[in-house]
């Protein structure tokens, strides 16, 4: 956290609320702390800061720490919060707007494997308008460059259950005029530059 | 009985046996299945993830198509039926969202009509009564959980067709099949899906707590309607004794004696052909 020189107080972004409430039109001030979003989150514990602390901070308008967070990119979207927020508050959305704003502004995400992950995935799909899942893992290797042994030993695992059981196929998927149309899709979408 | 039919990616991939078993169970209860022409990826989880406008674009496409064709859509990917009820969920309730599609699609798309998952047609549309009737090959003290994951009822404004906490469609269904269906407290946990290759460590927790769980209540296989679930909960469990993953048309197949599927049973990471032979099925 950024801290003034002179008075200690904690360095604000007072825009930055009003432009995450624009963007996501999401509700984040009727959040009172009750932390039930935090109690049935599965990744909280392997959070830097955990959902409601996440929103104290989005209210608080701590941009640099809010987009420089790990909670933002490990958030699994199993959209328990959401489901059982009181207040309706759209967290998995929240995460969404603050991932896409992060990399927007050329924040260098604290999770890079997700992120690469997520182009690995995102990838296939532009260049055949269907995924090719053998595509899509051999990319995310070469992105993400993780060859720690708990990733490879999932890899391989996962690799090999999937060749012997005739599970991967080689072949790009079929189709016709789809393809070029999810290219043009990805095209149009990915270069807009504000929401 | 008649649905468009979106068969998403995994079931033409690596969890083909979910479409196989899907299009036969359809075939043999009457419910007419026409693929969407040309359907194209809906961009799932990595869609939101990265760009707002193209989350909805790539739904809304196919949806436009199925639109066209003037029927509901029926999936059965749980990750494909959230993100195609929610682009329908947002063009119905927030006008902005539709302005944003017609300056991106080359269709019109005003969502007209709805988009269901095979589970919920089956056990609310259909009736179990129409699935007894099939029955010739009861799953007779099959011990089984059935596990709902994520998407299927949250969030549940935009996709709940059961209660979301505590979902028993599923479970109806397996016992309408004659199955010996344990309740259990893990049914709608996540299972951590889109974090297997990048969080590992977390992924095999909460994979190891589901099938545990599944253990401590006696099931000797877990019933899923999701690729992504079953793909996770397959490939994630640690240890030799692992519980077998089957989808719900599998059993429907076998318990309705549809012929093939030894041959959808071999594409599971652990085959479930052995806990089903212990019952002669």
């Amino acid at each position: 956290m950024q801290f003034d020189r002179g008075s200690g107080a904690v360095m604000c972004d007072p825009g930055f609320a009003e432009q995450v409430r624009k963007e996501s039109r999401v509700a984040f001030d009727r959040c009172y702390q009750c932390l039930t979003c935090t109690l049935g989150c599965p990744m909280a514990r392997y959070m830097d800061y955990p959902p409601n602390e996440l929103v104290r901070m989005v209210q608080l308008g701590l941009k640099k720490e809010v987009l420089g967070c790990s909670t933002i990119w490990i958030c699994a979207s199993c959209e328990s919060c959401i489901a059982r927020c009181p207040n309706d508050v759209d967290i998995p959305h929240l995460m969404d707007v603050l991932h896409q704003m992060a990399l927007r502004e050329g924040v260098k995400p604290k999770e890079p494997h997700v992120k690469k992950f997520h182009d690995a995935f995102l990838d296939p799909v532009r260049m055949f308008g269907r995924q090719h899942e053998g595509l899509m893992s051999a990319e995310h290797f070469m992105r993400s460059r993780d060859f720690s042994v708990k990733t490879l030993k999932v890899a391989a695992g996962l690799g090999m259950g999937m060749i012997t059981k005739g599970k991967l196929k080689i072949l790009p998927p079929k189709s016709g005029k789809g393809k070029s149309e999810v290219k043009r899709l990805f095209k149009v979408t990915m270069k807009r530059k504000t929401p | 009985m008649k649905y468009a039919y979106y068969p998403g990616c995994s079931q033409e991939g690596g969890e083909e046996h979910f479409g196989k078993s899907t299009e036969a169970v359809c075939h043999a209860l009457g419910i007419e299945l026409q693929e969407i022409h040309d359907w194209t990826c809906c961009g799932a989880s990595s869609g939101h993830f990265t760009n707002e406008d193209l989350s909805a674009a790539l739904p809304a496409r196919n949806l436009a198509i199925a639109e066209k064709m003037g029927l509901d859509t029926v999936c059965v990917c749980a990750a494909c039926y959230l993100r195609l009820r929610h682009t329908r969920h947002e063009v119905r309730h927030n006008p902005g969202f539709s302005k944003k599609l017609e300056g991106l699609l080359d269709l019109p798309y005003e969502g007209k009509y709805d988009v269901r998952h095979l589970l919920d047609i089956v056990v609310n549309k259909l009736g179990l009564d129409a699935v007894k009737a099939k029955v010739n090959k009861p799953l007779k003290d099959l011990k089984l959980v059935c596990y709902y994951g994520c998407y299927l009822m949250r969030p549940p404004t935009v996709v709940a067709f059961d209660n979301p906490e505590n979902p028993t469609a599923m479970d109806r269904l397996m016992e309408t099949l004659g199955a010996d269906v344990r309740d259990w407290g893990a049914k709608v946990d996540c299972c951590g899906g889109s974090l297997m290759l990048t969080k590992s460590d977390a992924v095999h927790e909460f994979v190891g707590s589901i099938a545990d769980r599944a253990r401590d209540v006696g099931a000797e296989a877990i019933v899923t309607a999701c690729p992504m679930c079953t793909m996770n909960l397959e490939a994630m469990q640690k240890g030799k004794d692992k519980l077998p993953v089957i989808y719900f048309t599998e059993l429907m197949g076998v318990a309705m004696g549809l012929p093939d599927t030894k041959k959808w049973f071999k594409k599971h990471l652990k085959s479930p052909a052995k806990v089903l032979a212990a019952h002669g099925l």
